[in-house]
């Protein structure tokens, strides 16, 4: 490799980091303030690039290209301003992470709206009037636009950071980066503040979309393909920090850059092909930033927000006698699934998936609930159990109840060495980690052709024995999510489950009473993977296969939505968001082509109507009924 | 006349009588009486003598326009809203509607990853849907319409399992047909392998899905991705190249197609060099810094493997760049409209590809196809619209040489069965459940500011399959 | 003589080059209420955290009931039998006030780690008992997130005492509460002291409250100590009297 072509990879480099740090800053600048995870921020990109390939076609040259860009800038923001009034700032009071299931349906809904809009074809646009030709460097021909892209970055850096530091409005949003309610108790109209950030945070993502027109067209899929990079670059240079978010860009795009540039390289006698890294390069840095810094390289520690007094959990309960009774019914009504089964061929077929969703989100729900713990990684173990018994039943030939016990004991071992790391951190770090090493093993799972069948996945994984009938694997797998969620259910109401709270609800008064925090997390980390690992474990039987998709970011965000969408607050919660969540899927997917945005919709109304999600919409009800009943 | 309208695939319930359903994403209603277990004789002559008048037209493909076309967005509002509440009026006063008691339609389970492959599939439902309206209208299969319950797949192999599970237990659907994804149609596959269900595998590429992972209850239409390669082999050795690159999107699609050119052209030309092997994250491809270092390893020629958004970067990047202008490329699928057209005037010049030029192909059998389609439709077809087109029209033939519904005698009325379509006359091989469908094969030119294959070639399937001896050993699992 | 159950030698910290501690030492014995004062900036934060574990000193030695503490975690140093509160009173809020004490209880007896029996059902009596001497036993199944400031200083002060320490450490514990409050929680605090044999150190804003009920007050200024004894030494000492009226002492005193 001669040393000249990897300078010029270095400085096409620093094109690609332009384009990630233009969707990253404007990610940053929203959380930063708004502590919101804005899931929709792809979705403004997207739109960004739509909305320039749109105008740029119908403008005449040279007025094409900056026209679309000037035009996506503006239309974005506006788009941006009008969520957040309209939806974001009915739930500011909602439970933390509320805002990222409605900001999650506003994805779906935004994606069917761009279907709609502009079809289901890519549309690529025209290239930048002035900038089409290339210069000689090395050598080689350099674009000329990669050269204003490349100056694209440093230029909206300098302008954010003259923004930040030199008008008021920038020193508000430094000040509430910093301490929200302080910007509130100065008499700062909280409200037209966040809405203006929000707008800009969207205008950015537009501009950085649009900027792509001549290098990319726009397609359907974008939204989440660069939503995944938002997020690393973010983290990776910190929350909050726009220079870290600058910097993280160059590092991520160099290590591409650099991956692809080498090409096949041969190690020992083996050859190995580099550019395949660039599936997972941006996540192992990731990973490795975060476990030797825990806030990114630029972040600080985040002051202690205070939770809302409405946000706090109340104490555990156990059931009343209606609930019980309501439990039993439900208990009885799965187990009689069969029987059903006879006048509704269906419905046991739907019921299997929704106890493996159940027991999914279940386990999510204990470390994200009782553990404060969201984890954006957690199809990992899902996908570690299914890989797992997949495995050791198809290759290694062991039988189907000894594939239910190591599927699990697989994912408890990834629990342990993933748990181990991220436990120490706090917050969005902790989830960003989780998120890293779900990718990291997504990737493995994805290239490892010979044991985990590569992308296809791995087939032919029919329960065999007393479990071949379908009644009997049902049977099964609802003994083992019964039990599994009857643990879960017993360690919250123990002394752990209580620590573990402890541990959320205060880390410091925690910490001074003598609990290890770091031990009892690990120890809920591994449980809820272990569990989860059983689901997956039943999902591989229950569909016969398993593939990829199983690990996939998809995958662990449906396992977040099912969770809030059931109220994050309640051990009822999960079961509940897992249910409705199941249910919802498969009867929209049939209803309508445009059905993840009436998915969205629906979501949206959820969080609307119920900012405590559907267990906390219930115990609302149940309390309203009381009262008019005039019974305490 | 069987039905006065069409069935309607997406839909919400049906009343317990049996003998009407609502469909409520369009309104419309369908007298489809599908709960009764023997339909009245006299209809049944009059179809069978109606069925054979028309026999012909459905083989040579009708050109007649289909009834009604099917879609998700309401079409022809008037018509349907003076016959629907007609028909229900009817009905409700138990008046005998002409027909529609006639035979109980065979019912195909169609799932596909709808709004993962939005691209793709939009051409291949309407195809889909002119096939079933053409088989319909020249009377069905002996007697029986053909219904088609569409679902989407979800595009992963988890929730089509359960929409495969669903099609059958609750729409008891005869036959599955469909799939895009790889990996979705591999899953699905197995589960009728299973489950002992027919299943017409219409789109996905994969070479596992007939051979190292292939079953005795799957079929599979579309040239997979070792027949596609090998189609290109001979464009590729011709031009003597020594220094090769490959550039493919970093999944199993890829990767078996990187690994059967490396293979075939190694064995053709045992002086080739592979100088540079570029494996891009799907649909994320750095299109800037790939060009280039496929460039800096100066090759010969390249292999192609990317499509969609990534091929459009790569082709961008390539002009943008000016590099690896004078350099031959090879191209799997890059001349199917649904990869070609966004490109516009940027279609990459001279590429040997393999696609489908609607525009130019003068057979017959096509330009009744296209006829049709344009008239249905109002615009051209995709590749998908053959896919889609052909499936229902290789069900039809092996439904009606079977002359039963029955999995069992399905298959093997589909080992060896002879389907003429759009693309001409080809076969199921019995050895590994392949159609022999094929492909064509040209360069990319350039017309009216937009890319065509010029002089493309049909390349038969059989052509480029291994032999039935070969593929034995190919099919462990196969029973 | 009693041993001291805290004894504090040579503490030295520096940020950035500018010594935040220099040279501080001091000791507390059984039953002793210790105040901690100084002007803002005078090093009281980095010496209470130094001790409570939040802080490791650039120099010096923490020794806890004879241990050596220096640089110990905080959840090492509380399973040496040091209870603490906090200047903005934590306690766990999603649990009642009586759960709040009893995973307290449990964590002190080092007994989190059980999975199976309900914690409703472990050490409640004990627990109530604290309950009791903290004037907090009425509210025992309230969710603590509903509790007035004032009650939630006193159920801080219970889970504190939880562990049965040797010593508490407590950080301007009457900061936010009106004075009548003031009064009474010190004056628990007070007796618990004498009834329990505790040693206390506390950091404190209000002179009323340090003048008032101290055994005996250590004062900080710039890092260093600048006095240590009984109230009325301290009053009348005159490098406290020139360091809190160059900054402002007659406004602590009427705070």
């Amino acid at each position: 490799m001669a040393l000249d072509a990897l300078v010029f990879q270095a400085v096409n480099g620093l094109a690609s980091a332009s384009g990630l740090f233009l969707v990253a800053a404007g990610l940053s600048i929203i959380f930063g303030v708004t502590r919101i995870v804005n899931m929709a921020h792809g979705s403004f990109y997207m739109f960004g690039l739509y909305i320039a390939v749109t105008v740029a076609d119908r403008l005449p040259s040279p007025f094409d290209f900056w026209g679309g860009v000037l035009v996506a800038v503006a239309l974005t923001a506006l788009i941006g301003a009008l969520v957040e009034l309209v939806l974001l700032r009915r739930i500011y009071r909602a439970p933390e992470l509320y805002q990222l299931l409605a900001t999650f349906a506003l994805m779906l809904v935004m994606n069917d709206a761009a279907l709609w809009l502009w079809g289901p074809e890519d549309q690529l646009g025209p290239r930048a009037a002035g900038l089409t030709g290339t210069v000689e460097l090395l050598g080689r021909r350099l674009p000329d636009y990669d050269i204003f892209l490349a100056l694209a970055g440093p230029a909206v850096l300098l302008g954010l950071n003259r923004l930040l530091t030199r008008s008021r409005f920038g020193r508000l949003i430094r000040a509430a980066t910093q301490d929200r309610e302080m910007v509130a108790a100065l008499g700062v109209n909280e409200a037209v503040l966040f809405t203006a950030v929000f707008a800009l945070g969207a205008g950015i993502a537009g501009l950085g979309g649009a900027l792509q027109m001549p290098r990319e067209p726009a397609s359907l899929t974008l939204d989440l393909a660069v939503l995944g990079d938002a997020f690393v670059v973010v983290v990776i240079g910190g929350m909050g920090s726009i220079r870290g978010a600058y910097v993280a860009a160059v590092i991520v795009a160099q290590v591409k850059a650099l991956c692809i540039a080498l090409g096949t390289v041969e190690l020992g006698g083996l050859a190995f092909n580099m550019s395949k890294l660039t599936l997972v390069a941006e996540f192992l840095v990731m990973a490795l930033v975060l476990v030797v810094r825990p806030h990114g390289l630029f972040g600080r520690p985040a002051p202690a927000t205070r939770i809302h007094a409405s946000a706090v959990e109340a104490p555990l309960v156990p059931l009343g006698p209606g609930g019980r009774g309501a439990a039993l019914a439900a208990i009885a009504l799965f187990a009689a699934m069969p029987l059903i089964g006879d006048s509704f061929a269906y419905a046991p077929v739907l019921a299997q998936d929704v106890l493996i969703a159940v027991l999914f989100a279940a386990s999510l729900h204990f470390i994200m609930g009782p553990g404060g713990m969201a984890s954006f990684g957690h199809a990992a173990y899902f996908g570690l159990g299914a890989y797992g018994a997949a495995y050791a039943f198809l290759t290694l030939g062991v039988s189907t109840p000894a594939a239910l016990v190591l599927g699990p004991a697989i994912a408890g071992l990834g629990a342990v060495v993933f748990g181990w790391f991220s436990v120490r951190l706090e917050g969005v770090y902790f989830a960003m980690l989780t998120l890293a090493f779900a990718q990291i093993v997504w990737s493995i799972v994805f290239q490892w052709e010979e044991v985990t069948g590569g992308s296809n996945g791995l087939f032919g994984v029919w329960p065999e024995g007393v479990l071949e009938s379908p009644t009997g694997f049902y049977l099964a797998s609802f003994a083992l999510v019964l039990a599994g969620v009857l643990v879960l259910r017993r360690l919250a109401f123990s002394p752990f489950g209580h620590a573990l709270r402890a541990a959320r609800d205060s880390a410091l008064r925690a910490q001074a009473s003598g609990i290890d925090i770091a031990r009892v997390r690990w120890l809920a980390f591994i449980i809820a993977g272990t569990l989860c690992g059983l689901a997956g474990t039943l999902f591989a039987f229950a569909k016969g296969s398993i593939s990829p998709e199983a690990i996939s970011v998809g995958r662990s965000i449906d396992a977040l939505v099912m969770v809030l969408l059931g109220g994050v607050q309640s051990l009822l919660g999960p079961l509940f968001g897992a249910s409705a969540f199941t249910l919802l899927q498969d009867t929209v997917m049939r209803e309508t082509a445009y059905w993840r945005a009436l998915l969205g919709a629906l979501m949206i109304a959820v969080v609307l109507l119920f900012p405590g999600g559907i267990a906390g919409g219930l115990s609302d009800i149940a309390a309203r009924l009381r009262r008019a009943a005039g019974r305490p | 006349m069987t039905r006065l309208a069409t069935p309607a695939p997406w839909r919400l319930r049906r009343t317990n009588t049996g003998a009407k359903w609502v469909d409520a994403a369009s309104s419309r209603y369908s007298l489809a009486h599908t709960g009764d277990p023997m339909p009245p004789a006299a209809p049944i002559l009059a179809r069978t003598t109606l069925t054979c008048i028309t026999r012909a037209f459905a083989t040579l493909e009708s050109q007649r326009r289909p009834a009604m076309r099917r879609s998700f967005l309401p079409r022809g509002p008037i018509l349907r809203a003076a016959l629907g509440p007609l028909c229900a009026v009817a009905l409700a006063l138990g008046l005998p509607v002409t027909g529609a008691r006639a035979a109980e339609p065979i019912r195909i389970g169609e799932m596909n990853s709808y709004k993962a492959q939005p691209a793709f599939l939009a051409p291949y439902r309407k195809g889909m849907e002119l096939a079933v309206d053409q088989i319909n209208a020249a009377g069905g299969i002996g007697g029986r319409p053909l219904e088609l319950i569409i679902r989407d797949d979800g595009g992963n192999p988890g929730d089509a399992i359960r929409v495969a599970e669903e099609l059958i237990t609750r729409e008891k659907v005869d036959v599955l047909a469909g799939t895009f994804l790889s990996h979705v149609g591999l899953a699905v596959a197995g589960f009728a392998d299973k489950r002992k269900v027919f299943f017409l595998a219409a789109e996905p590429l994969t070479d596992k899905i007939t051979w190292s992972d292939g079953n005795r209850y799957t079929f599979r239409l579309r040239p997979s991705t070792y027949m596609q390669v090998a189609m290109l082999m001979p464009a590729a050795v011709e031009k003597k190249a020594k220094r090769w690159a490959i550039v493919y999107p970093n999944y199993e699609y890829g990767q078996s197609a990187a690994a059967t050119f490396k293979e075939k052209l190694k064995a053709a030309q045992p002086d080739v060099e592979f100088v540079a092997e570029q494996a891009t994250p799907l649909g994320k491809l750095d299109a800037g810094p790939v060009v280039q270092a496929l460039a800096d390893a100066r090759p010969d020629a390249v292999f192609n493997v990317l499509f969609g958004p990534d091929l459009a970067k790569f082709v961008r990047e390539m002009n943008a760049r000016e590099a690896l202008k004078d350099t031959f490329f090879v191209s799997l699928l890059s001349g199917e409209p649904e990869y070609l057209d966004p490109l516009k005037g940027e279609a990459p010049v001279g590429w040997v590809v393999t696609g489908y030029p609607w525009y130019d192909i003068p057979t017959p059998a096509h330009q009744a196809f296209l006829d049709a389609y344009q008239k249905a439709y109002g615009e051209p077809p995709r590749l998908g619209s053959i896919v889609g087109y052909t499936a229902i029209t290789s069900l039809a033939a092996g439904l009606k040489k079977a002359g039963s519904t029955d999995p069992e005698k399905l298959v093997a009325a589909f080992e060896g069965l002879d389907v003429v379509g759009p693309f001409g006359p080809f076969q199921y091989r019995a050895s590994d459940h392949q159609a022999t469908m094929g492909a064509f094969v040209g360069p990319i030119g350039l017309k009216d500011g937009m890319g065509v294959m010029l002089d493309p070639v049909y390349v038969d399937g059989l052509s480029v399959l291994p032999s039935d001896d070969e593929v034995k050993k190919l099919r462990p699992a196969a029973r | 003589m009693i041993a001291p159950v805290l004894q504090v030698e040579q503490l030295a910290k520096s940020y950035g080059g500018v010594r935040a501690l220099d040279g501080v030492s001091f000791d507390i014995r059984p039953g002793e209420l210790l105040a901690l004062i100084g002007p803002n900036g005078a090093g009281k934060s980095t010496c209470f955290n130094i001790v409570n574990g939040q802080l490791r000193p650039d120099a010096g030695t923490v020794r806890i009931l004879g241990r050596d503490a220096t640089g110990l975690p905080p959840r090492a140093i509380a399973r040496l039998g040091v209870g603490r509160t906090f200047q903005i009173a934590a306690v766990f809020g999603s649990m009642t006030v009586v759960e709040n004490v009893q995973i307290a209880w449990l964590a002190a007896h080092r007994t989190v780690f059980a999975f199976w029996n309900p914690l409703a059902n472990r050490h409640r009596a004990e627990a109530l008992e604290l309950l009791e001497q903290t004037g907090m036993a009425e509210l025992a199944d309230r969710p603590a997130a509903s509790l007035a400031y004032g009650d939630v200083k006193r159920l801080e002060l219970a889970v504190a005492l939880a562990g049965n320490p040797k010593l508490l450490l407590m950080d301007e514990p009457t900061a936010g509460m009106s004075t009548a409050e003031r009064g009474a929680l010190i004056a628990l605090v007070k007796a618990l002291t004498t009834e329990r044999g505790l040693a206390v150190l506390f950091t404190e804003h209000s002179m009323d409250v340090v003048f008032g009920h101290a055994d005996r007050v250590i004062v900080l200024a710039r890092g260093r100590l600048i006095a240590d004894g009984s109230v009325d030494a301290v009053r009348a000492d005159p490098k406290v009297r020139e360091v809190y009226l160059g900054s402002g002492l007659a406004s602590g005193e009427r705070r």
